[in-house]
C-alpha cells in the first residue's frame, strides 16, 4: 500500500480518467432521466433484465474506477500478498 | 399484487441529502463486507427504510447492489489467491434453494401472525443465530489472543472440520481447494443452505456461511471470508432477479449504494492483505454480538404488539426503536473502525520491514 510499492510501477492515471469520466456520466444519466428509468426498470417480468445488467455494467465501470482510485492514492495490497493454501 | 404494484409506484424522491448519506452507509457496508465478506445489509436496509422506502423495496434494492459489489468484491479478492470458486458456487446454489425456502417461511408467519408476528421471529432469530455464532467467535478469537498465537499465518482446523474431511461417502466427494481436502456435498449442501435461510431472514448469510466455513469444513479464515462473496454474488443475483420480477428493486437507490460500496469493498479487500487471519474473527464475532443487542431490544416492542405482555407506550416504542438502529450503526461503525486500524498498522509493519530489507541489501 506505501508509496514505496506503487513508485517502481507506473500508476494508472489514464485508466482512472477514463473509468471515472463513464462512471460519472452513468450516474449522471441515471439521476436526470430517472422517471424514465423507474417506468421501465420497475414494470416486472422479462424487464427483470434492466437493473441486471444495469448492475452488472455499473459494477465493471464503477468498479474499475474504485480499483484504480486507490492505486493512484498508493493504496495497494501488502507486498507479499498472504496466499492462504 | 396490488400491494406490490403500489410499493412499487411508490419509489421516494432523491435530494442530495440522501444521496449522501446511501453513498456513506453504502462505503462502510462495502468495507466490512470486503473484510469479512458480508455485513452491512443489517443497517442498509432499515437505513433505507428510515427514508420511507418500503420494507420489500428496501429489501430488493438492497440486494440489487449486493451482488455486483460481491462480484468486484471477489475478483479482487481472488486476485489475492484468498476465493474457492468451485467452493463458493457449490455453497451458493444451495443458499440460494435455503433463500426460497427461508422466503416462504417468512410468508407464512406473516400469514398467521402478521408483521409483528415476522418482526418477532427475524429478531428471535437473529438473537439465537448471533448469540451462539457470534459468541463461538468471539470466543475463539479471545482464545488465540491469549494463546499468544495471534501472529500465527497458520490457524488450527477444528475437531469437527478433521472428522468432516475424514469422512468419505463415495459418488459425493468433491476437492475444494481453501480445504486442501475433498469433502462430501452432503456436508455442504445444508450448511448453503443454512446460509441462505439466514440471509432471508436477516440479510447476512454470511453470519453462518463464514464462521462454518471455518469451523465445520475447516477453511483458513481469510478463505471463507472470500469465498462468502461468491456466495452472496450467487444468491444476490438470482434474488435480485426474482424481485425485478415483480418491480420491486429501485435501481437508484441500489447503483448509489453501490457507488459508495464499491470504494468500501476495494479498501476492505485491501486490508485483509495487511491483517493475521485472527482478525476476520475478531471483526466479525464484534459485529455479530452487538448486533445481537441490537435486534434483542426490540423483542418487547414485537411481544407487546401481539399482546403477549403489556402495551407499551409510544415514546417506549420509539426509543427503543432508535436505540436499536444506533447500536446497529455501531457495530457496523467499529467493524470499518477496526478494519482500518488493522490495516494501517499492518500498513506501518510491512513498510518497517521492506526498509529494513533495503538497509540489508545496501549494506
Amino acid at each position: 500500500m506505501g508509496s514505496t510499492h506503487g513508485s517502481t510501477k507506473k500508476k494508472p492515471y489514464l485508466k482512472l480518467l477514463v473509468a471515472g469520466v463513464v462512471s460519472v456520466a452513468l450516474y449522471v444519466l441515471l439521476l436526470t432521466q430517472q422517471g424514465v428509468v423507474n417506468d421501465y426498470f420497475s414494470r416486472g417480468g422479462l424487464y427483470a433484465f434492466l437493473p441486471i445488467i444495469a448492475a452488472f455494467v455499473f459494477s465493471f465501470v464503477h468498479g474499475s474506477f474504485t480499483g484504480n482510485f486507490w492505486t493512484v492514492l498508493g493504496v495497494e495490497a501488502a507486498k507479499k500478498h498472504r496466499e492462504v493454501k | 399484487m396490488h400491494d406490490i404494484v403500489s410499493q412499487a409506484a411508490n419509489f421516494i424522491n432523491l435530494d442530495s441529502a440522501n444521496l449522501i448519506y446511501l453513498f456513506l452507509v453504502g462505503f462502510v457496508g462495502g468495507l466490512v463486507s470486503g473484510f469479512i465478506g458480508s455485513g452491512g445489509a443489517f443497517v442498509l436496509t432499515p437505513g433505507m427504510m428510515s427514508l420511507g422506502v418500503p420494507a420489500l423495496v428496501a429489501v430488493a434494492s438492497n440486494m440489487c447492489h449486493k451482488f455486483p459489489k460481491a462480484l468486484v468484491g471477489s475478483l479482487k479478492r481472488a486476485k489475492y489467491g484468498q476465493v474457492d470458486v468451485k467452493l463458493g458456487i457449490v455453497l451458493g446454489i444451495s443458499a440460494e434453494a435455503g433463500v426460497l425456502y427461508g422466503a416462504s417461511i417468512q410468508e407464512s408467519i406473516k400469514k398467521s401472525f402478521g408483521d409483528a408476528g415476522s418482526n418477532l421471529y427475524v429478531s428471535v432469530a437473529f438473537v439465537i443465530i448471533l448469540a451462539v455464532v457470534g459468541g463461538f467467535v468471539l470466543a475463539d478469537a479471545w482464545k488465540t489472543y491469549k494463546s499468544g498465537n495471534k501472529n500465527d499465518e497458520v490457524e488450527n482446523t477444528t475437531k469437527l472440520a478433521k472428522w468432516v474431511q475424514s469422512i468419505n461417502i463415495p459418488g459425493t466427494m468433491v476437492y475444494f481447494k481453501a480445504l486442501n481436502a475433498r469433502v462430501s456435498v452432503l456436508f455442504t449442501i445444508p450448511l448453503g443452505f443454512a446460509t441462505g435461510m439466514l440471509a432471508a431472514t436477516i440479510a447476512v448469510g454470511g453470519f453462518i456461511g463464514v464462521p462454518s466455513m471455518i469451523y465445520v469444513l475447516g477453511a483458513p479464515s481469510l478463505m471463507a471470508s472470500a469465498t462468502e462473496l461468491v456466495i452472496a454474488f450467487v444468491m444476490g443475483l438470482g434474488g435480485s432477479f426474482k424481485y425485478a420480477m415483480h418491480g420491486l428493486v429501485d435501481i437508484r437507490l441500489a447503483m448509489i449504494i453501490l457507488a459508495g460500496s464499491l470504494f468500501g469493498i476495494q479498501l476492505g479487500a485491501i486490508g485483509t492483505t495487511y491483517v493475521k487471519p485472527f482478525m476476520i474473527k475478531v471483526v466479525m464475532g464484534l459485529i455479530m454480538v452487538i448486533v445481537l443487542f441490537s435486534r434483542g431490544i426490540m423483542v418487547p416492542v414485537y411481544l407487546s404488539q401481539l399482546g403477549l405482555i403489556h402495551t407499551l407506550s409510544a415514546t417506549t416504542v420509539k426509543m427503543l426503536k432508535s436505540t436499536s438502529f444506533a447500536i446497529m450503526a455501531f457495530a457496523l461503525l467499529l467493524g470499518a473502525f477496526i478494519v482500518l486500524r488493522a490495516m494501517w498498522q499492518g500498513r506501518k509493519a510491512d513498510q518497517a520491514t521492506e526498509t529494513e530489507t533495503v538497509l540489508a541489501t545496501s549494506r
